[in-house]
């Protein structure tokens, strides 16, 4: 029982080991695969595409990836347990009109108007948004374990309640006149390319991967998106972990609607509209497995990255924006149909 | 007839006239000669040859894993046989899929119904050969097919009834009635009487008997021998899958029939372990009740004890243990792990408690498939890998090496993804999974289904050495001869209870079985009952 060495592991097992290029391949296949493929866009659009290599370009591009990048992070949770998340582009639209409302000194219609100084309302805007939307991701998760109705439903229904209560509370009209303060921080560029809420979604990739890899948490994530039974029969109890994945999905909705507020001004209750599609997109090309278990946020950014390199590129070669729209919903098909040969390629490469 | 008569005691050449009730002199419908297949690690069937006639109930028997089911899937085109062949009516007869059975006129009707439950019975019974016009459902044809299948089985219910608000015996009936749309030639019948009552049993013979007048040949196959009695004309028992005898049933007793299921000396190979001492009373479950629960179960398990649980398939073990871990909610009962009473509600409580349970579906419960063998590994007990909230990778990687040494487990490293293991060694992580959460009981279910006969042997020792440890182990096994082989002692589940115990002096193949069979006879006679040991246990 307590021989010191295990002879078997000197002579080949059965599953030898992986030959060292078959690991490149596997390695390639994963995440770089994605970040290969969008360095490469990158490279063909510089040179294909006017004023595509130009540090104003890459600016917008870095603006508007981050609100997409915060929110499939949230996604990647969710849907690394085998879940999805549809209401997020609803809260993000309520938070932004929660802000937006707390921001504004004065208000034409609906709620807000406390004239709040900025050293209060700014700071509170903040908690406001996560606690909204950590609040909507805590319905989502907690009706979707407690009666097990799946959560594709239980987001629909609050992707609809969300819409629904920014435009109440709105009275249907856009919420603008934020203090000048908070606009200003809106415009803060790094270097005079990277917008300082750029860095905010950078942040939130990096925290996300490392609870994801070297927490207890994140380690539930991935085993109960790969056998939740299992881990039930483990001796622990999978339920507290999946409601927590749709709260931090929601509490991210949140901070991204927070983000939508520095980068453009208002608050909307049409804000958002279709984000949760851009998300999933991001997380799927991101090579993250619509089943659960697989996947990570690094390859969640380069997804996003892609889905608006990819945009923007089309849209300075001059195709027409719906053009833009067909093609990315091809190349999100595209790379599903990539990823089942992935798994399969992997498969008989280890079988060797 | 050239074929290989393996046993003496071979009466089923087609000359012999049995099958009384049938149309004309019987003739053989189905002759399966020298069939073989083999799963990996086990060798299912081995040159079983066997005949069915014409409008005789022949009934199969055999203990588990005694090779009935596969003999029907390789009859029913779901499996293909390695080896041998299979004449229908003196054709030869091959099965590549369910279909081609279908087309030949061999119907099963499986214990678990195949039914599409939100459709009418009508639509049910004409399923596969929907009756159409012009691309149209022909709701007459298909009333008129169903009022006459309806009528010839007896079933007196509206035939635009859902399948749903049906009882479980007039849905046996519907398959049954299905089955003969397609002109049956051989119904294969699996454990049919599993679910109904007595009078419903009394009018599935009936339908029978007209069935087999009409001269279809009809595989029973069933857990209660004395069925077989009553309903069987010729009875074959296998054997580790191998033909072990075919018998007229008037000639034959159920005594006769258990003895025939009995098969190889016992403990053959298990160089067993005596335990000198055994160590305190570390489980002891009384009075144990849980959904689809018969008899409240008693069972005691000692430190560096192995307790063997045997029993039929289905006759409530593996739902017993699932109670006793909690990973299936128990409805009554009092736990003691080392004389403290624990109430278990789920996994975690048994966990806690020092219980764990290997389950008998590795794959998809036991292991993490995809996962590493230290990320399976850990899974028990994080706290342990754990520092200031993060986990230690180099610690992990460390506690399960030393894992996967002392239990010989042939991975590359504890990085290793456990799916790309071997059977035996995925069942030694599940293993080190256990011991890394410091379990002093452990539940084995059919620790060694799907292993190779290798590898076997190195879980049983594996299991002795947990016993040595002071551990205290329970093993459910299919495989008898294992159970006899590394098991102190046996308790035997009948129809869900605990009927008797013996302890190793008593062991003998002849005597669990008698045991496991005893809940299915209707009447128990006594002179079947084995000398035994029935330490205070309830039967």
């Amino acid at each position: 029982m307590s021989t010191p060495t295990n002879p078997s592991r000197q002579q080949p097992a059965r599953v030898g080991e992986m030959p060292l290029g078959s690991r490149a391949v596997v390695f390639g296949l994963r995440e770089a695969g994605v970040g290969v493929a969008l360095l490469l866009l990158i490279v063909v659009f510089s040179i294909v595409a006017p004023y595509f290599a130009t540090t104003d370009n890459f600016s917008v591009i870095l603006g508007q990836i981050s609100i997409n990048t915060i929110l499939a992070v949230g996604m990647t949770f969710v849907i690394l347990i085998g879940g999805i998340d549809l209401s997020v582009g609803s809260v993000l639209a309520l938070t932004t009109v929660i802000g937006a409302a707390i921001l504004a000194p004065t208000v034409m219609t609906g709620i807000g108007g406390f004239g709040l100084d900025p050293l209060v309302s700014i700071p509170l805007t903040i908690v406001a948004c996560l606690a909204v939307g950590a609040g909507c991701g805590f319905i989502n998760g907690f009706v979707t374990e407690r009666w097990r109705v799946p959560s594709f439903i239980v987001t629909l229904g609050m992707m609809s309640m969300a819409r629904g209560a920014s435009q109440v509370l709105s009275n249907n009209s856009t919420i603008t006149g934020l203090p000048k303060v908070f606009k200003d921080a809106g415009n803060v560029r790094f270097f005079d390319i990277v917008p300082a809420y750029f860095v905010i979604a950078i942040v939130v990739v990096l925290v996300a991967w490392f609870v994801l890899r070297y927490t207890v948490f994140g380690r539930f994530i991935y085993a109960i998106g790969n056998n939740e039974e299992a881990v039930r029969l483990s001796g622990h109890n999978p339920k507290p972990v999946k409601v927590a994945a749709f709260v931090i999905c929601g509490l991210l909705a949140g901070l991204a609607g927070f983000v939508f507020l520095l980068r453009l001004k208002a608050g909307s209750p049409i804000a958002g509209v279709g984000y949760e599609l851009d998300a999933i997109a991001a997380v799927i090309i991101g090579g993250t497995s619509f089943s659960g278990g697989k996947g990570s946020v690094i390859g969640t950014f380069f997804g996003a990255c892609l889905l608006q390199v990819l945009g923007t590129g089309l849209v300075l070669l001059g195709v027409e924006d719906n053009m833009r729209v067909i093609i990315t919903g091809l190349v999100v098909i595209l790379a599903v149909v990539f990823d089942t040969y992935r798994s399969r390629i992997i498969a008989s490469l280890r079988a060797r | 007839m050239d074929r290989s008569v393996s046993g003496p005691e071979r009466l089923d050449d087609a000359s012999v006239t049995v099958a009384p009730g049938a149309a004309g002199s019987p003739s053989p419908l189905i002759e399966v000669r020298d069939l073989s297949k083999e799963f990996p690690g086990v060798r299912a069937l081995d040159a079983v040859s066997m005949t069915i006639l014409a409008g005789e109930v022949h009934a199969l028997v055999g203990e588990n894993g005694a090779g009935k089911s596969t003999l029907v899937k390789i009859l029913s085109g779901v499996e293909q046989p390695d080896g041998g062949e299979m004449l229908l009516n003196g054709q030869p007869y091959v099965a590549r899929g369910p279909q081609d059975a279908l087309a030949a006129g061999i119907r099963v009707v499986y214990q678990e119904l195949n039914l599409l439950t939100y459709l009418t019975i009508e639509e049910n019974l004409s399923f596969e050969h929907l009756p159409a016009h012009r691309g149209l459902v022909d709701r007459r044809e298909l009333r008129r097919r169903a009022e006459e299948l309806l009528e010839e089985v007896g079933l007196d219910v509206p035939p635009d009834t859902p399948v749903e608000e049906l009882g479980i015996a007039q849905m046996q009936m519907v398959e049954i009635a299905r089955a003969l749309l397609t002109d049956a030639k051989l119904l294969i019948l699996d454990e049919p009487t599993a679910t109904l009552t007595p009078r419903e049993v009394d009018r599935l013979f009936g339908i029978i008997r007209q069935l087999t007048a009409q001269g279809i040949g009809v595989l029973f196959i069933s857990h209660h021998l004395d069925e077989m009695k009553e309903i069987g004309d010729r009875v074959t028992v296998l054997r580790n899958g191998q033909w072990a005898a075919t018998r007229d049933v008037a000639a034959v007793t159920v005594a006769e029939v258990i003895e025939l299921m009995v098969g190889r000396a016992m403990a053959e190979g298990f160089p067993f372990r005596e335990q000198v001492v055994l160590g305190e009373e570390l489980l002891s479950v009384d009075g144990l009740t849980y959904h689809g629960n018969i008899e409240p179960v008693s069972l005691r398990v000692h430190a560096g004890e192995i307790l063997g649980i045997a029993g039929l398939v289905g006759s409530g073990r593996t739902e017993a243990m699932r109670a006793i871990f909690g990973a299936d909610r128990a409805t009554g009962g009092v736990l003691r792990v080392r004389g403290e009473p624990v109430h278990i509600r789920e996994p975690r409580d048994a966990v806690r408690a020092g219980i764990c349970l290997l389950t008998e579906d590795r794959k998809s419960q036991g292991l993490i498939l995809d996962m590493t063998c230290a990320q399976n590994t850990t899974i028990t007990r994080l706290e342990a890998v754990v520092q200031r909230g993060l986990l230690q990778t180099a610690r992990e990687a460390a506690e399960t090496e030393a894992l996967i040494d002392a239990l010989s487990i042939k991975a590359q490293s504890p990085s290793q993804v456990v799916r790309f293991l071997s059977g035996g060694n995925q069942q030694k992580v599940v293993v080190a999974k256990w011991l890394f959460a410091e379990s002093q009981i452990l539940i084995f279910d059919e620790p060694t289904r799907g292993i190779d006969v290798g590898a076997k042997f190195e879980i049983y020792n594996l299991i002795w050495d947990l016993a040595d440890r002071g551990k205290g182990i329970i093993v459910v096994s299919s495989d008898l001869p294992e159970l006899l082989g590394i098991c102190h002692r046996i308790a035997v589940f009948s129809k869900g209870a605990v009927v008797g115990e013996l302890p190793r002096e008593a062991f003998s193949e002849k005597a669990v079985l008698e045991l496991a069979y005893r809940n299915y006879l209707a009447t128990a006679a006594p002179a079947a009952r084995a000398p035994m040991n029935t330490t205070g246990m309830p039967s």
